[in-house]
């Protein structure tokens, strides 16, 4: 035997050495009891950890693990269902809050199977990289003892000599980038080593990609920003309307940029029965990276955010902002600019309110504070009969508004939102029939409040906003590279077979040699066989056959030896 | 109305027609099917039997034979001989649902002529609905199972026409494909729509239509899985000395091996899971574009991640000892039916009832 790396075990030449370590999946171990002590119990329990069998079973409690959330409303998704269910199900929410189902996700049971997954997984991929790297250094197996019992297999007689055929097989080998070598009677050789390396590529990947989902949880940042045509932004903690982060967040981290918006634009189905279906949503705006950067005209899109660095600035959603200017009883304009109103529906059917806080003095010269509340329509159709917006565009545009005064309660400390009116501290204006005052206002319409109080006028001037979300997620591009290693591995994984062939060429006691060439896959593959006739055939031509001594010119090979797969071809 | 809402609708109810045609010509196919088996059942085929029972199996041949021609001999080249591995039954493949009977030959050929006919004009119907609505069609349900029927169709067309042995699933895939399209017209009908702006994405070109394609394959390494189950466990009986059915002896025979049937299964659920990870992924890309964060666990997602993982699993199976054969066609069992609820379960129960229906 010549210097081959198996060991020279009796079974040796088996099929079963040869067919050894055609890959590096772990041989499965038979309940094994674990051995005295501490350590033998560590070692025990961490063999079962790296076995394929519970690797399997974690992936199956994974994707088990999954199914509740996402059958059961989500912290993380939305909050205020997880409120209506907890009010709908008065005795199943707390055992779902002490299960940790309303945050399947981050609960401490799905944490702990994927962890224990990945820690088996690392477990599984030193020692198969080891393995594999001895693999490389090492060479193919020698030739079993009965090539015959191999899945393909193929031999004929040839007057060429044993040594011609050992150094045609092997070149012919090697031509085919089969890693080859003598062994003593035969030539051994073994190709699709990239399958490995794709494999273990493939899971080194999913530590990458978990690795990179993680920290991006760690170190996030979201927040919002509405934004009238003509505002600015600039990228820091204040300017925010709402902001959240991962624990590991830093404000300093955010990347230095500002933008203004410029002009929004939607466009609309105008007929047919998709009528007023949104078509595209674009944001013109002027942004410029760093402190003192250059301002650069770009527009965002719905689906193609803005990137700068690590951050991306996506446009989530707009609305109308009607320009009103209120004067007060001295005639004096206390306020005037474009209140940003939220949609109610798909039309834009808007609501909001308008406050009125300093500087306001009524009719007889008090300090007051006014509040109004105002509805809003881009198009409004008298036919329709509704305050209800027809078309989501600027076509006819309405604003409905009532007006109070009194304390609008800012200064009381608790937080206010400014599309809500906290009517506590305050009083309706009334009409002259002592009703509540309201009117429907037309682009340039004015209300005169009762008393000399003042006036609010709807000026001829709708702006639109756009609600731009900012996101910070670091290790996206980790993400995106280990996915990207991941679906190339898995690829060479699954496409690439790994095989073995043995080519031997014994000189029989009649002088003719006889050659035999058989062929191993991993798996029982149809391209091993076609592969061995190809190679076969090449060797063929520069060995060729002699007639057999005793040969029966009718016999054939019986075609139910050969099954389908082989005869394919 | 404007006259492109007119060519539209136009096209929207050509496309309707065509489908309904399709149906018909299926429905042809279908029979015709039904005639190859029928006539496939006058056949008497054993072999499968008599594989597992005979007492000498075939030893291997000799390889060269010389055959006299005009006095030279001439040597052919070596033939490979195929065995499979230690321990796995030898038993070779059913001739094919016509079981080898000329007139049932005949009729599956017919059923195959007929399921290319109804492909070319299901074919016909989804591209028209693609005009109709002037975007790719997969924008609901409706438009979803027709071009799914479609692309399951084309797969099992272009095995055929790689000569690959599949021509035993005609009968399978037409039936689940007519069930697939009269869901689709009479449940799931929509009228054409165009897209919102969330769904103008040249990601939702390479993300659904990937999910169709995976959805079609996985679908026939489906129907294979089971057809293994169950030859499976008729060659089980025989090896054990039982006799079965009259009825399962006659449409068993004429399928592939077991083996076959499971490494058919195999590779077609393995070629496609690489396609199906690279789907998930452009579905974060896409994500992360459109609602800014690459992966919510919104309930689609999380299905597609349950599916995915289950198919890992499947794969790992395959791979380790003891859990190859039947446990593993039981993941992939497990494995599609992730998938079907992804999409039929995840559609109408989840989303539809605000995420906590069904619990
Ligand atoms: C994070 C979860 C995991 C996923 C999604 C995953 C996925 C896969 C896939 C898709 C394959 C198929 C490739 C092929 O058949 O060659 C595979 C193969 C393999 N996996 Fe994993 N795997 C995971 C975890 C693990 C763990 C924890 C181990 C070790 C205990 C492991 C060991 C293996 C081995 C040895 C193979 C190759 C088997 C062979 O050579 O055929 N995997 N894995």
């Amino acid at each position: 035997m010549s210097n081959t790396d198996i060991d020279k075990s009796p079974e040796q030449e088996d099929l079963g050495a040869a067919g050894s370590r055609l890959s590096t999946a772990p041989r499965e171990e038979t309940a094994n009891v674990p051995g005295f002590g501490v350590v033998g119990w560590v070692r025990w329990f961490w063999r079962q950890l790296t076995s394929m069998r519970v690797a399997l079973l974690l992936l199956l409690l994974l994707s088990l693990g999954a199914i509740p959330g996402s059958l059961i409303p989500q912290t993380s998704a939305d909050a205020s269902k997880v409120e209506d269910f907890r009010a709908a199900h008065g005795t199943l929410a707390p055992v779902y809050d002490k299960l940790g189902l309303f945050h399947v996700y981050s609960s401490v049971w799905f944490s702990a199977i994927y962890i224990l997954l990945f820690v088996s997984l690392i477990g599984c991929i030193v020692p198969r990289t080891w393995q594999f790297v001895g693999q490389l250094r090492g060479r193919p197996p020698a030739a079993p003892k009965r090539l015959t019992r191999l899945p393909a297999y193929t031999t004929w007689r040839t007057e060429a000599d044993p040594e011609q055929v050992h150094e045609a097989a092997l070149a012919l080998l090697k031509k085919r980038r089969f890693r080859a070598h003598r062994t003593g009677d035969a030539v051994a050789a073994e190709k699709g080593y990239l399958r490995e390396l794709g494999n273990l590529v493939f899971h080194v990947a999913l530590i990458v990609l978990l690795v990179a989902f993680a920290s991006g949880q760690l170190y996030k940042s979201d927040g919002t920003k509405l934004m009238v045509e003509g505002d600015g932004f600039s990228n820091a903690l204040p300017q925010y309307d709402d902001f959240k982060s991962g624990s590991l967040f830093q404000t300093d981290e955010l990347v230095p940029f500002s933008f203004d918006l410029k002009d929004f634009e939607g466009t609309y189905e105008v007929s047919g029965p998709n009528k007023g279906t949104p078509r595209t949503y674009e944001a013109k705006i002027r942004y410029s990276e760093g402190a003192y950067g250059k301002k650069k005209p770009t527009t965002v899109k719905v689906n193609e955010p803005l990137k700068i660095g690590d951050s991306k600035v996506y446009l989530v959603s707009h609305g109308y902002a009607p320009v009103v200017t209120v004067r007060d009883g001295r005639g004096k304009v206390v306020f005037q600019d474009a209140v940003p109103l939220l949609p109610l529906d798909g039309n834009v059917t808007s609501n909001g309110v308008i406050k009125v806080m300093d500087d306001y003095r009524d009719g007889r010269g008090k300090k007051d504070q006014l509040g109004f509340q105002a509805f809003f329509v881009p198009t409004f159709d008298p036919k329709s009969g509704t305050m209800l917006s027809q078309f989501p565009a600027l076509l006819n545009p309405l604003l409905a508004v009532n007006a109070y005064h009194g304390d609008l309660g800012v200064n009381s400390g608790i937080p206010q939102s400014v599309y809500q009116l906290d009517k506590k501290h305050m009083k309706a204006f009334k009409d002259s029939k002592g009703k509540l005052l309201k009117k429907l206002l037309q682009p340039g319409d004015t209300l005169k409040l009762p008393d000399g109080a003042g006036s609010i006028t709807f000026e001829k001037d709708v702006k639109e906003w756009a609600g731009f979300e900012i996101v910070q997620e670091p290790g996206s591009g980790w993400a995106l590279g280990g996915a990207l290693a991941a679906i190339f591995g898995l690829a060479a994984s699954l496409f690439i077979q790994r095989r073995r062939v043995w080519v031997r060429a014994v000189r029989g006691a009649d002088g003719v040699t006889v050659v035999e060439m058989a062929g191993l896959g991993r798996s029982e593959s149809a391209k091993v066989p076609e592969e061995l006739g190809d190679l076969a055939g090449i060797l063929y031509d520069q060995a060729p056959g002699a007639p057999d001594p005793g040969d029966d010119p009718a016999a054939t090979p019986d075609p139910q030896a050969v099954p389908a797969e082989g005869a394919e071809k | 109305m404007t006259l492109a809402a007119a060519t539209n609708e136009h096209l929207a109810s050509i496309s309707n027609t065509l489908i309904y045609s399709s149906m018909a010509v299926y429905t042809l196919a279908f029979f015709a099917y039904i005639a190859e088996w029928l006539f496939g059942s006058r056949s008497k085929v054993g072999r499968t039997a008599a594989a597992l029972t005979g007492a000498e199996r075939t030893a291997a041949a000799p390889a060269v034979t010389v055959r006299q021609a005009g006095g030279t001999a001439v040597l052919e080249r070596p033939k490979v001989v195929v065995r499979s591995a230690s321990g796995a039954r030898d038993v070779p493949d059913g001739p094919g649902a016509h079981g080898g009977d000329e007139q049932g030959d005949l009729y599956g050929r017919i059923a195959i002529s007929l399921t290319v006919l109804a492909f070319l004009v299901e074919l016909g119907g989804v591209v028209a609905r693609a005009a109709s609505v002037e975007r790719a069609p997969w924008g609901n349900m409706y438009e979803f199972n027709i071009t799914f029927s479609t692309v399951a169709v084309g797969v099992y067309l272009g095995l055929l026409a790689l000569k690959k042995n599949v021509r035993w699933l005609g009968l399978f895939l037409t039936t689940t494909v007519l069930l697939d399209l009269g869901l689709a017209v009479t449940v799931l009908y929509t009228a054409s729509d165009q897209l919102v702006p969330a769904l103008h994405s040249y990601w939702l070109y390479i993300h659904v239509s990937t999910a169709i394609f995976c959805g079609a394959v996985f679908y026939v390494g489906a129907v294979a899985t089971i057809l293994y189950l169950f030859k499976d466990s008729y060659e089980n009986k025989l090896q054990a000395g039982g006799k079965p059915g009259k009825f399962a002896t006659s449409v068993l025979e004429r399928l592939p091996a077991s083996a076959s049937l499971d490494k058919f299964a195999y590779r077609v659920n393995a070629a496609v899971f690489p396609l199906w990870t690279f789907t998930i992924i452009a579905g974060a890309i896409w994500a992360g574009d459109a609602w800014g964060r690459y992966w919510n666990w919104d309930p689609k997602e999380t299905w597609s991640f349950i599916t995915w993982i289950a198919y890992a699993c499947y794969l790992h199976a395959r791979a380790t000892a003891g859990w190859k054969g039947r446990k593993a066609a039981y993941l992939a069992m497990l494995a599609f039916a992730c998938w079907l609820f992804n999409y039929y379960g995840v559609n109408i129960f989840v989303s539809g009832k605000h995420s906590y229906a069904g619990v």
